[in-house]
């Protein structure tokens, strides 16, 4: 909504848990949104939006900065004419994420300011906000959302939050600004450190942080989700709650801590704001190290508040998720148990055959390492084990970062050959059923450019390069695999079948779509 | 209302509409008046996993998930995972589950998500023409009729 109000003129990203729906419903809301193959590419898709003097957002999940950090670093270098603001929707707890990272380390180390809403209310003013500060310092911004904040739903007024108008789109030339070459990126570092101490200054004197007058014998520094938890749990203590954590208003929380007899940090995952305040020389009270791990709640703060850290409660575990019954996935699995494979695997649905009854997938690292960790293992085993490896990679995934392994996997064949799975269910599942580029489909599901993943492999040169829907014949498809195995050489196979869950949509998508438009 | 908000927490698997009646509650709160925050899980949900949404109102409400044992109302739409969650509700707390109702009364199973609303629904202090707006507001049409039933037999329990 904070994007509708602000006139962002394009946002870009790739869905991710908790991070997909802004983008979607930037969409529905009537702005413009797409996805783009990865979150590198969005990015740089962004920065060229606010190099043009607009106004840009681009989303994903914390993992996806990781892929998107390159472009991210340097452009903290740049001279923006717009806006770019780019959302890093973190997961502590790992609700569906592979690790539980904490991105503002990526605001410290990229030099990017960074700041934290705590509820629905700020997500909306704080995204106005960023869009201010983008434009008024001419750098990107990073809106740090953490699973709490992205998934809970609280009131929210618009308009709260007035911003000026964007700037008419338009290129001015300016090298040193922009061209990042050694001679002009060394003054350009000069220049970010030198922006930096003005927002930090801005921050301490005014920024956006938030005083509960309390107690003064207990005061806590806090931000984000963390903000609300420390609220309830100690209704009688002095907050400092802050919004932008980065660059810190070191000089506000030095007079807090100095104005309480204890001084409090809560905080989520890392000990970030602890390790800033302590740098700064602040005296601070930081949390046990259990409470690093895993999400935080009213109960661990009222924990941390009573310096308590036996052994917590482990909740009981809820049925764990499953491939649904019918799923092509499970067709697919089944074949690679039969033939004893050794399945180098990644990141979608597709993950869910780690778990019993298959037990079929013995790797996952990040998305699109399937195929690389399975040509390093194929490098390396003896020639009996190397010839059982198969690299199992979803349709979304195999798009995102599966491209360049096969492309290595061409450049640098192992001896054995290789066999590379593309689980191509017509659809991004595991997030909720978005298009990808595979489908041929844009964000808002109308016709565009589709990469054809067959089409694809042959033109890399790769010989053995086959279609199949592995639910119509079990042994054909079992079979098909095994003469993969058997050839040192290099394959690829496509198991296409849609999603059982998004077939009825994909039907309806390609109806409207092939509906005269005139 | 007093101070302190009323926590609701649903409970159920992965497709039976668990987040579909908190979002139905937290709108009849909303336009009540009062303050209400949601919190969900999503992810790897969709796959028939565990799912439970948290719904908290009241004149002030700060974190947006119910603390463990702290839930006045816990509603579970799947009998199995009644044990799961149990843990949730406080001492004196009131537990909705789908024992309650006679399933063979619904005009749709799926409904059961909103019949447990309806026996919800008992114990709070909003109108029931709140409730069937709601309903209306957050239901296709289609559905509308076969969920108002659902939702007065189990008012009606």
């Amino acid at each position: 909504m904070a994007a509708i109000d602000a006139g962002v003129k394009l946002g870009t990203g790739y869905p991710g848990t908790p991070s997909t729906e802004i983008l979607e419903t930037f969409e529905t809301l009537g702005g413009r949104a797409q996805w783009s193959p990865n979150e590198k590419v969005a990015l740089e898709v962004g920065i060229g939006v606010a190099f043009s003097g607009a106004r840009a957002l681009v989303t994903m999940k914390h993992v996806g900065l990781n892929v998107a950090a390159d472009p991210l670093f340097t452009v903290a270098y740049t001279r923006l004419d717009g806006a770019l603001i780019v959302v890093s929707a973190d997961d502590p707890g790992m609700a569906s994420s592979q690790n539980e990272q904490d991105n503002r380390r990526y605001a410290l180390a990229a030099g990017v300011p960074m700041l934290e809403p705590s509820d629905s209310q700020e997500a909306y003013e704080f995204m106005l906000r960023a869009i201010e500060i983008s434009e008024r310092w001419q750098v990107p911004v990073l809106l740090r959302m953490t699973t709490r904040v992205c998934h809970s739903k609280t009131i929210v007024k618009r308009g709260t939050v007035n911003i000026p108008p964007p700037h008419t789109p338009h290129f001015e030339h300016d090298f040193p600004s922009r061209v990042m070459i050694p001679a002009y990126a060394r003054p350009a570092h000069l220049r970010l450190r030198k922006t930096l101490a003005q927002i930090a200054a801005w921050n301490d004197a005014e920024g956006l942080n938030q005083l509960v007058a309390g107690s003064s014998s207990v005061g806590i520094i806090t931000s984000g989700i963390a903000f609300q938890y420390a609220r309830e749990a100690a209704p009688e203590a002095s907050i400092l709650k802050l919004g932008v954590t980065y660059p810190l208003p070191i000089e506000r929380m030095r007079a807090f801590a100095e104005s309480v007899d204890l001084c409090y940090v809560i905080e989520e995952g890392d000990p970030y704001l602890v390790e800033a305040a302590r740098t700064a020389g602040i005296a601070v009270e930081a949390k046990p190290e259990i409470y690093r791990f895993g999400e935080l709640n009213t109960a661990r703060v009222r924990r941390i508040l009573n310096d308590d850290s036996s052994p917590e409660a482990k909740p009981i575990p809820g049925k764990p998720p499953a491939l649904c019954p019918g799923c092509p996935h499970r067709s697919v699995y089944n074949a690679l148990k039969n033939l004893n494979c050794l399945v180098p695997g990644d990141i979608g649905c597709y993950s869910l055959g780690v778990l019993p009854p298959f037990e079929a997938m013995d790797t996952l690292v990040c998305m699109g390492a399937g195929i690389g960790v399975g040509l390093g293992m194929r490098h390396s085993l003896p020639p009996e084990e190397a010839r059982r490896v198969v690299s199992v990679i979803g349709d979304s995934t195999f798009v995102h970062s599966g491209i360049t392994g096969l492309v290595e996997m061409v450049y640098n064949p192992p001896e054995s050959g290789h066999v590379v799975l593309i689980l191509d269910n017509g659809t991004t599942a595991m997030t909720g059923m978005q298009e990808h580029p595979g489908t041929g489909r844009t964000l808002a599901h109308a016709h565009t450019g589709k990469v054809v993943f067959e089409d694809l492999a042959r033109s890399l040169g790769i010989k053995n390069v086959h279609v199949i829907d592995p639910t119509q014949d079990a042994a054909k498809f079992e079979a098909l695999i095994q003469s993969c195995l058997n050839k040192p050489e290099l394959s690829v196979v496509i198991a296409r079948r849609d999603c059982l869950l998004a077939t009825r949509s994909i039907h309806e998508y390609e109806r409207c779509n092939e509906q005269p438009t005139d | 209302m007093s101070n302190q908000p009323t926590n609701v927490v649903i409970a159920g698997l992965g497709g039976q509409g668990v987040i579909k009646a908190s979002d139905i509650l937290a709108d009849v709160a909303f336009n009540s008046g009062v303050e209400v925050k949601k919190s969900e899980l999503h992810g790897m949900s969709q796959r028939g996993g565990s799912v439970s949404s948290d719904v908290r109102f009241g004149e002030r409400v700060f974190s947006p998930m119910v603390s463990a044992g702290k839930a006045d109302f816990l509603v579970v739409i799947s009998q199995d995972q009644v044990p799961v969650n149990i843990a949730a509700l406080s001492k004196g707390g009131v537990l909705i589950e789908p024992s309650l109702i006679d399933e063979s009364k619904l005009p749709n199973k799926k409904s059961i998500n909103v019949a447990l609303l309806g026996v919800l629904s008992h114990h709070l202090p909003f109108p029931v023409e709140a409730w069937t707006a709601a309903l209306q507001r957050n239901l296709p049409e289609k559905l509308h009729e076969a969920n108002l039933i659902a939702f007065s037999i189990g008012r009606n329990q």
